[in-house]
């Protein structure tokens, strides 16, 4: 199963297994899941995502056949089954406490499900055995629950669960009750069972790492809705709403007022290379200074004549009214030179990709530039979302579009990496991570350092404030 | 120190309270009827010094327990007392389970009051509660005029002074010991076992009898001997409620002990159901440890 291949939710022909339509779950004045419509499909790897409270059990529940839906429909390979009892669904439950039969041998409690359906005893023993080894229970199908480790009750539980061959297995914060170490192999091994058996999973946990780790798509969940669902890539780097980037992972959320940037660069300052020899404070704050003229882009005429004379032989007709368009996340290596019309006397020093926005953030700071921001939200309220780790940390200024002056005021020092807690000038703590790849000794930014923090213009996500 | 005088007061208990007066029943047994005071015979006399023991235990033998075998009287009253007290328990069990379940399943905050309730009758006499069910089930008794009033007989059932009386007598009195460990049995079962049995394919019924039967197993066990021991040797219950052809040993020893005045006959008597009585409490006692076991 190649990853890159596997996204039948791109595919517009793929037929969903499961698909929630409308779905509605009201504990009498209190809503559970608040219409939810969402389709999941054979061989995924789901995760459900949120913090206690927010509905993923109950629409596991749902699933399984513990609660009916209110409103709406649940179908599997597009019959209802919102009505149908659990026993009666090719749907099984690894429950969070594991539930197994006390009283019952791992042999027979594996074994449990079959029975019911009345095969034949050969066959039973067969496809316990074969559950026993996948799950390397072999040694123990004679012992009852209380005579094994915690490990080995999670896996007779994904045994027990898996044995009756179901569409759907769902996995109710498997692992919450083993310790770190072990959730890790852990992870890896329901992977590996996931593939083999090619069975459809639905995780549900709130370790945001656990679900990046198995999902093969994420939902993040928030008061009954899906805020967002996609791959755990998109879900970390593209978050589309402060509640996800917060959810996910470490984040620096710099709040501020958007003011959208010029988008046309002309194409010929490519040849003109731009020597700025000071990189000194001065140039940012000019460059904020002029901001209010530049709320929206403008015309370019300078660019305009140029292109005129020079280029419209290679590059063809000027394109009049442009489409406003979302630069892409990673924005192509257009540098930004000395635009004709921007008054500002001395531009970056750096590469920046045209266009996105500028984030006034703090009185007397320079405005954050992220051009992949998106220009709609001239004006608006934002947050900047900013993972740690793509933030960079050093003692003298570096040469990057944004660059922040603070005092490192605590050092989390995790082995692999260390976590700089640093405030900027103005009282906005902001964390950077950086790998430790020197000995801890020669560490060279201790305690109340003075630090540059710096980052590319793409680094962060412009999200609305909410 | 500590240790063995802590373990020393149950031992000491149970010496004085039970192995003494167990002692001394099982001594008269061994006597014969006489008229005196008190009216067995031989009595020790220490004056005599060990002429005088020697003459004690020569005066020993196990004559009436041989006269119990004589009898039909005696072992159909065993006999019946077994098969009352086993009835009688079925039927605490087929009523108390359901009980108990209800509860287990009752809301947390509703549970203190409806243990409170099945604890309640404890609180007025044993002998009252018992009188009560003579007003309740006789000719003329409530029952009856409620039963006759709704039209649904025409005369009157009689139920006081025969088994049946009996077997309600038994059932109502010794309820709480049949609740009470089922309840607690079924109050520590986590109810994912039964959504996990369902969802492996079995029906609401089917996860009854694989799940909650096998796993309350412990407190039907319990509470089974709870109620079968005491009512082998019940008196109160079948000499109130019971008729003339209720036969309980419990009846039968106080006829000897205070009609006949046969002391030496009624303590035989007594030490025979005692005899019978070690083994369900043998087995209970095991069952108990079992439980443990896997309980831990």
């Amino acid at each position: 199963m190649a990853e890159s291949v596997f996204a039948p939710w791109n595919d517009p022909e793929a037929k969903p297994l499961i698909q929630f339509k409308g779905v509605t779950k009201r504990f009498g004045d209190f809503t559970a899941i608040d219409d939810l419509t969402q389709n999941i499909y054979e061989r995924e790897f789901f995760a459900l995502l949120g913090p206690s409270g927010c509905g993923k059990t109950t629409l596991m529940r749902m699933l399984a056949g513990f609660e009916e839906p209110t409103e709406g429909q649940i179908l599997l390979n597009g019959v209802d089954i919102g009505h149908v009892p659990p026993n009666k669904r090719a749907v099984n439950m690894m429950f969070q406490s594991y539930a197994l039969f006390p009283h019952l041998s791992v042999y027979d409690n594996i074994a449990f499900g079959l029975r019911r359906e009345k095969k034949p005893k050969d066959e039973i023993h067969a496809r316990v055995k074969e559950m026993l080894r996948l799950t390397r229970l072999d040694r123990f199908a004679q012992r009852k629950p209380h005579q094994i480790s915690g490990g080995q009750r999670q896996r007779v539980a994904l045994a027990r669960s898996l044995a009756k061959a179901p569409k759907l297995l769902l996995l109710d914060e498997p692992l919450g009750a083993l310790d770190k170490k072990l959730r890790e192999e852990t992870q890896f091994e329901l992977m590996d069972i996931q593939e083999k058996t090619g069975t459809t999973f639905i995780i549900v946990t709130h370790d945001q790492e656990e679900a990046m780790t198995v999902a093969s798509r994420v939902a993040v969940m928030d008061e009954g809705r899906i805020v967002q669902v996609a791959t755990p890539d998109v879900i970390y780097e593209a978050p589309n709403s402060v509640y996800v980037a917060d959810f996910i992972g470490d984040v620096n959320l710099i709040r501020g007022t958007a003011r959208a940037r010029p988008t046309d660069t002309p194409p010929e300052t490519v040849a003109k290379p731009e020597p700025e020899p000071k990189p000194a404070p001065a140039p940012r704050e000019t460059a904020s200074a002029p901001a209010p003229e530049r709320a929206a882009p403008q015309p370019n005429t300078l660019g305009r004549a140029l292109h005129d004379k020079l280029l419209s032989p290679i590059f063809g007709k000027w394109l009049e009214d442009e489409p406003r368009r979302l630069p892409p996340p990673t924005a192509p290596e257009a540098p930004r030179a000395a635009a004709p019309e921007t008054t500002a006397p001395s531009p970056q020093p750096q590469d920046i990709p045209p266009g996105g926005l500028e984030i006034d953030w703090s009185e007397g700071q320079a405005a954050i530039i992220a051009a992949n921001g998106d220009p709609a939200l001239d004006g608006e309220k934002v947050v900047l979302a900013l993972r740690p780790e793509k933030l960079g940390i050093a003692k003298t200024r570096p040469q990057a579009p944004n660059t922040l002056k603070g005092k490192v005021i605590d050092i989390a020092y995790l082995g692999n990496i260390s976590t700089y807690h640093v405030e900027i000038e103005g009282g906005v703590m902001v964390k950077a991570q950086a790998a430790n790849t020197r000995r801890i000794a020669r560490r060279d930014i201790t305690w109340e350092d003075e630090v540059w923090l710096s980052f590319t213009a793409t680094a962060g996500v412009v999200l609305k404030d909410e | 120190m500590r240790r063995a005088v802590l373990i020393a007061v149950p031992y000491l208990w149970l010496l004085a309270l039970f192995l003494v007066p167990f002692i001394i029943v099982l001594k008269i047994s061994l006597s014969d009827i006489a008229l005196a005071r008190p009216p067995y015979a031989p009595q020790l006399d220490l004056n005599e010094g060990w002429a005088g023991i020697r003459a004690f235990f020569a005066g020993l033998d196990f004559e009436n327990f041989t006269f119990l075998t004589t009898d039909d009287l005696y072992w159909k009253a065993y006999l019946s007392s077994v098969r009352i007290a086993a009835v009688a328990t079925l039927c605490t069990l087929l009523v108390g389970y359901p009980i108990a379940y209800g509860m287990a399943r009752a809301p947390h905050e509703w549970r203190p009051t409806l243990l409170m309730l099945v604890i309640l009758p404890f609180w007025t006499s044993f002998l009252i509660r018992v009188y009560s069910w003579i007003g309740i089930l006789s000719t003329e008794g409530v029952l009856n005029q409620f039963l006759m009033g709704i039209g649904l007989i025409g005369e009157p059932l009689t139920i006081l002074n025969t088994n049946t009386a009996v077997y309600i007598g038994i059932v109502y009195t010794y309820l709480p010991f049949m609740i009470l460990p089922i309840y607690s049995a079924l109050e520590k079962m986590d109810e994912s076992l039964l959504e996990a049995a369902e969802d492996l394919g079995s029906s609401r019924l089917a996860a009854f009898w694989l799940v909650t039967i096998p796993l309350s197993r412990n407190g039907i066990v319990a509470g089974c001997f709870l109620v079968f021991i005491p009512s082998i040797g019940e008196f109160v219950i079948p000499s109130l409620l019971g008729g003339s052809d209720t036969l309980m040993i419990g009846k039968v020893l106080w006829e000897e002990f205070f009609s006949n005045r046969d002391w030496p006959v009624a303590s035989a008597v007594a030490v025979v159901l005692l005899l019978i009585l070690i083994i369900p409490i043998v087995l209970f006692q095991r069952s108990e440890e079992k439980a443990r076991e896997a309980g831990r």
